[in-house]
């Protein structure tokens, strides 16, 4: 059986891809990053793909505001694309600077619809801002699978350990209201967790950046697509564990991409 | 000048409570400014176009602001100053700032570009600028006082009181003037006053070596070919004092009593006096002896000396190279930023990364880690005793660690090593030590360029930046004239650096390039000059893109632009480079070509502005003769260091040592450093159960290399050791470097070092004596222990001249970084306390400062024991001793420990300090293996990890320390 082929998207100044990469070959996928020049001259096509990732990395140095000129450039020239991709069901994530991305153009939550015909900023209605702390903050924290209709968390079960490294992580609704209608679309994927899996409510640092709902990721209503804050590809080998030298293991974020990379094969 | 309207967004965060403000608050009455009751932060855009209502609406919402946390409202003259909906009341004033012309603002570049992506064409030029709301019974001096201290560094910015106006950037275009510099005819006097005019730190043989080279080929110099010689001949480049002849005399001092405490504790209590005495009881002077250089003689020789295979580069290349696996070599580069940091802490810090990150670069390296050690003066420092013109402590921390955090972080790069120390001596001169680590395929760097090899300049446009700083900060720039003056320090741009990152691999990895080095100092007459000096070239200074106008040849040839690499590239693989650099949005230019002339040739269009011989340029410097004076006190000193004073109240002790600043938690900075990406870091700077312990050094696994092999980093620095003894400091932080890798489990035999000497003015001969002394025990040290240097670097003249006239000189200080191998990164081992009923052991194999004889040999055992998995934890008896250590364990397990200590002397046996010390935790049944790989002399079993929550130390007879863990804790997080 053909291996999946993963898209992961570089613009200017994103960093984590090379991780990204590895977390989906080690998940039996083949990753073909791409910066977006490539995909804008046709020297890459977006057809050629079953999975796409926005990974991490300061695109364009968080110029006015983090994922913002990232999200333009979705908007502007890869609009129809995008739309595409995502309405084809194939699995989507972006992670951190992703997230932030996929947020900022308006795909995530996107619950008033999946992707509208002409997205834009000023109709966003949630954001990434800075964290509650004000200041950049590298840590490890525990995520609490939530959604079952979310195609990466779906079935699984076991709390995932990884770091978070960001500055603007802070997930925020523009109407307070609409945290309801995410948990009863079920499109909360994963929460800041107690280490044994208890709620943070809202606690620094279980809940590193002051998030809403203590949410860590959040799916788009149909489940294919992914956002979250936290870091799960740099937690796929046990050597990667804060505590490993005592004897703490388990909890691998490479779940998440194993489950993102059968779910493509199985489509 | 324009007609063309202007417009002024202000943003600010809807959220209840902005902790950066809160921040800023505390830094405020920190500096003195106790009236300021609250402050506020809010972002001004600066746009230039005509835009409709519309427009701006658009603009506002989509591009400038985040509707749902900020909210935005364009200043008008109904608003202007006072914007109702900011909520500015009668007790509120506005100070507002901006960037100076010529100060790089890569956030106004991606508005205009933006802007015209969402359609709105009309925008034609942005700027940006921050704006102050304070609160509270302020007088306008206050709030310049406010402006100057804190809101705003002259050498960047602009503040104004109320309402500012911004500077935009202007289209470029070169001015080409040149000027004719006679030297021929001058005597020697006035040759010095050529070579003071110009800032060219010339001495008089070398301007006469100049002005020789012109009498001989007939013509006067221009001011491009001074100024190229200048800075290819300074200090920086050319590293004169450490390879300069050097008559050295010697004094000898004996010091008195023994042993050895470094007091981190204030001196000034009563109960707790300094407890470090030297006392010079004879002094003889000794018969004059040559160095034949400093680098040559100490630090080259020990390296040729242990000859150690697996180095594959010393002292040679823009960083130092070593083998990792059979597909794999690592470089390790660590590099200075002091003045530029003491000036532009942010900036200076920023471009000290980006720098480093370059040099890894220049040997076709991915750069894979960054350590950064920092030096500042204390914190508390009394604002109304700092000299004039020098910044607060406080202020020069913030925003040096903010300026390696947004490089590290936004390049992508996990720094994943470092320290931060405090000392008076450091309060004009703070130190900014910076370092990269890289990984490349074996054998992928070419160093030869060509003849006919296009120069290739990658990167960044061309501005005066770093260009006489001195000069460019002190003039007096006008935002309304829109002139464009330009500044010394600049901000770095992180986004640009990571693309020549992604650009090389790519070209490496294709063998496009014949050779490559980065534009550091000296811009493009140092990496041209070096790369052409072993065949030559021409270079068209017409073709170099720049950020504004006006800029002379010698500038442009000059500048200090950051974010530059030039590549040395055969003509036919121009194409494919262009192609790579065009997918990545890095701008390649083509300035010229080498050429098998033996002459470096410039041009600015069809004028040749400079046209020097290689031979003179790179050989022609003669050798500098220095004069040293040493005070061979070390060899007494470090057996002989005194205790002057003995603590009763050891738990007062311990707890004042785990507050002090040296010693105390620094999570809050090494949490906002990214030690994280690239998925690598297996030892971590904070490790244990609550990931809050001290780890002694990191471990790496790289990205993308196969089995179980990792790198190990590991720092050491002690200036405290530094004031008194410069040859027993050497010894001291190569161990501490050394014992610090082990102790995470770095095999000993494959540990390479790297000397950063920061030191005063060399031409004082105490001072070279000084130097002379440190890089003696760096020879001494490195043979004893088989360690070769890689690579190094010197700044001297690390000095301010107060307003008052007294000059404020370092303390000698000497960064040894350590880089080793470790086979199997599964067996590494960090200091938190593991479990209760293991064993602890001291491993000591000191004798004081010196020399311990017998630590190689325990470094070696202690590594076996490790790679035997007979370890559990290990943390290296450093600052503060044997009881500072144990605390740090138990903080790190959130365990208690109970131990037995000989202590004839107490103080001593808990806070004393020395080479050769570890503390090390076995499981019980693993003691008696652990031991036999011992000497039984350097290895004592003094006691046993408790699951109760107490550190207990006692002597045979008495106790000594019993504190709750809580409490350590508590004190150890408590100042951070």
């Amino acid at each position: 059986m053909s291996k999946p082929q993963v898209l992961i998207l570089h613009a200017d100044g994103s960093n984590r891809d090379h991780e990204a990469a590895q977390a989906f070959e080690a998940s039996g996928a083949a990753a073909d990053i791409v910066h977006i020049n490539q995909l804008r001259t046709k020297e890459k096509r977006w057809d050629a793909y079953q999975l796409l990732v926005l990974p991490g990395g300061f695109t364009y140095a968080d110029a006015l505001g983090s994922g913002k000129l990232w999200a333009l450039d979705l908007n502007t020239y890869f609009n129809e694309e995008v739309h595409t991709f995502v309405e084809s069901g194939k699995p989507v994530i972006g992670i951190c600077n992703g997230f932030q991305a996929l947020v900022k153009s308006g795909i995530l939550p996107g619950q008033r619809s999946a992707v509208s015909a002409q997205r834009s900023a000023s109709n966003n209605t949630a954001t990434l801002t800075f964290n509650a702390e004000g200041h950049f903050e590298c840590r490890w924290v525990v995520l609490k699978p939530q959604s079952q209709r979310c195609v990466w968390t779906c079935g699984l079960s076991d709390l995932i350990e990884c770091p978070v490294a960001h500055g603007e992580g802070r997930f925020l609704l523009n109407d307070p209201d609409d945290l309801a209608v995410l948990q009863a679309q079920d499109q909360i994927a994963l929460t800041y967790a107690q280490a044994d899996g208890s709620a943070a409510h809202g606690a620094y640092p279980v809940n590193p950046n002051g998030s809403i709902g203590d949410i860590a990721g959040v799916c788009n209503p149909r489940g294919n697509v992914l956002g979250l804050m936290p870091h799960p590809e740099d937690h796929i080998a046990a050597y990667q564990h804060p505590r490993w030298t005592r004897g703490e293991s388990g909890r691998l974020g490479l779940r998440l991409f194993e489950n993102g990379v059968k779910y493509a094969r199985e489509m | 000048m324009t007609a063309t309207p202007q417009h002024c967004l202000i943003v600010r965060s809807q959220l209840p409570r902005d902790p950066r403000a809160a921040g800023l608050l505390d830094d405020a009455h920190a500096l003195g400014l106790a009236r300021v009751t609250q402050l506020e932060i809010q972002e001004l855009f600066f746009i230039e176009g005509d835009l409709c209502p519309a427009d701006r609406q658009r603009l506002a919402a989509e591009l400038l602001s985040d509707p749902i946390a900020q909210a935005a409202e364009w200043r008008s003259a109904a608003n202007d100053g006072v914007i109702r909906f900011l909520g500015a009341d009668r007790q509120s004033r506005t100070i507002e700032t901006a960037l100076r012309p010529g100060v790089t603002d890569p956030v106004a570049e991606q508005i205009v570009r933006c802007a015209h992506m969402l359609g709105l064409e009309a925008v034609q030029r942005a700027a940006t600028g921050k704006r102050f709301i304070v609160y509270g019974k302020l007088r306008e001096a206050d709030l310049h006082l406010l402006a100057k201290r804190l809101l705003a560094n002259d050498v960047i910015e602009r503040y104004a009181i109320g309402p500012i106006e911004p500077s935009f950037p202007h289209p470029a275009e070169a001015s080409g003037e040149v000027d004719i510099i006679p030297v021929r005819d001058l005597n020697d006097e006035q040759l010095l006053t050529v070579s003071r005019d110009r800032r060219t730190a010339l001495d008089l043989a070398e301007m006469q070596a100049v002005q020789s080279y012109f009498r001989a080929i007939d013509r006067d110099p221009t001011d491009v070919e001074v100024e190229m010689i200048a800075q290819t001949w300074s200090e920086h480049c050319g590293h004169k004092t450490f390879k300069a002849e050097i008559v050295v005399s010697e004094q000898s001092a004996v010091f008195s009593d023994q042993s050895s405490v470094t007091s981190h504790l204030s001196p000034t209590t009563d109960d707790q006096p300094s407890a470090i005495n030297n006392q010079r009881s004879a002094i003889s002077s000794q018969p004059a002896s040559t160095v034949d250089g400093i680098l040559k003689t100490y630090l080259r020789a020990a390296t040729e000396q242990i000859n150690a295979p697996w180095v594959r580069s010393a002292f040679v290349d823009n960083a130092g190279i070593i083998d990792f696996d059979d597909e794999y070599e690592v470089s390790f580069k660590v590099e200075t930023h002091n003045h530029p940091s003491a000036i532009e802490p942010f900036g200076g810090a920023n471009t000290g990364v980006g720098g480093v990150i370059r040099d890894v670069l220049g040997v076709s390296a991915k750069p894979i880690a960054a350590t950064d050690v920092l030096c500042f003066g204390p914190q508390d420092f009394d604002p109304k005793k700092l000299p004039e013109g020098v910044l607060h402590p406080r202020r020069i921390q913030s925003g040096v660690v903010a300026g390696v955090q947004d490089y590290g972080n936004k390049i992508g790069i996990p720094t994943v090593n470092g320290a931060i120390l405090y000392d008076d001596g450091y309060t004009a001169n703070p130190l900014v030590f910076c370092g990269c680590v890289g990984l490349a395929p074996k054998d992928s760097h070419p160093r030869e360029p060509h003849p006919g090899d296009r120069v290739i300049v990658l990167g960044g446009r061309t501005g005066r930046d770093g260009l006489r700083g001195a000069t460019f900060s002190s003039m007096t720039m006008d935002a309304q004239t829109g002139e464009v003056s330009g500044a010394s320090v600049q901000i770095g741009d992180p986004i640009t650096e990571k693309g020549l990152i992604e650009v090389t691999v790519r070209a490496r990895d294709l063998k496009l390039y014949t050779a490559i080095t980065d534009c550091g100092a000296g811009g493009l007459s140092s990496a041209v000059g070096e790369m052409s000096s072993s065949c030559g070239g021409e270079v068209d200074l017409k073709r170099v893109t720049l950020k504004y106008p006006g800029l002379a040849p010698w500038e442009i040839w000059l500048s200090e632009a950051q974010e530059r690499m030039v590549l040395a590239v055969p003509e036919s693989n121009v194409p494919q480079l262009q192609a790579i650099c065009d997918t990545f949005d890095v701008q390649l230019t083509d300035i010229g070509v080498f050429a098998a002339s033996g002459h470096i040739v410039v041009r600015y269009g069809d004028h040749v502005v400079l046209d020097l011989a290689n031979e003179f340029l790179h050989h022609g410097i003669p050798r500098r003769s220095l004069e040293a004076v040493v005070s061979r006190q070390s060899s007494a000193f470090s057996s002989q260091w005194s205790v002057v004073s003995h603590y009763t109240d050891f738990n007062a002790t311990l707890l004042a040592l785990l507050a002090s600043p040296n010693i105390a938690s620094k999570s809050s900075v090494i949490r906002i450093y990214d030690h994280e990406v690239q998925g690598g870091t297996v030892v971590k700077p904070l490790t244990g159960v609550m990931n809050d312990g001290p780890s002694d050094g990191c471990v790496l696994k790289p990205i993308g290399t196969q089995g179980t092999r990792g790198i190990v980093l590991a720092n050491g620095i002690n200036p405290e050791l530094g004031k008194r003894d410069a040859y027993a400091m050497a010894v001291n932080v190569i161990d501490e470097a050394i014992r610090n890798a082990v102790a995470v489990g770095a095999d000993p035999d494959r540990i390479a070092l790297l000397d950063n000497f920061c030191w005063g003015d060399p031409l004082r001969p105490e001072t070279l004596g000084s130097l002379i002394e440190a890089a003696r025990g760096c020879y001494d040290a490195a043979i004893a222990y088989g360690t070769p240097f890689i690579s190094g670097k010197d700044s001297l003249n690390n000095e301010y001249l107060g307003s008052d006239g007294l000059r404020h000189a370092i303390p000698p200080t000497l960064l040894i970084s350590a880089i080793g191998l470790i086979d199997d990164v599964n067996q590494a081992v960090t200091m938190d306390a593991k479990e209760a009923g293991h064993v602890v052991y001291l491993l000591k194999a000191d004798s004081g400062m010196q020399i311990a004889e017998a630590a190689p040999a325990m470094y070696r055992a202690l590594h076996r024991a490790m790679t035997s998995e007979l370890v559990r934890a290990c943390h290296d008896v450093s600052e503060g001793g044997l009881a500072v250590s144990a605390a740090e364990m138990c903080i790190g397990g959130r365990l208690g420990m109970s131990l037995t200590i000989e202590a004839d002397d107490p103080t001593l046996a808990l806070f004393g300090e020395g080479n050769g010390r570890l503390l090390v935790e076995v499981k019980p049944q693993h003691g008696p293996a652990f031991e036999a790989q011992f000497d039984p002399a350097v290895v004592k079993r003094i006691g046993m990890v408790t699951d109760g929550s107490r550190l207990n130390i006692s002597s045979r007879t008495q106790a000594l320390i019993s504190l709750p863990l809580e409490e350590l804790v508590t004190t150890w997080s408590r100042s951070t």
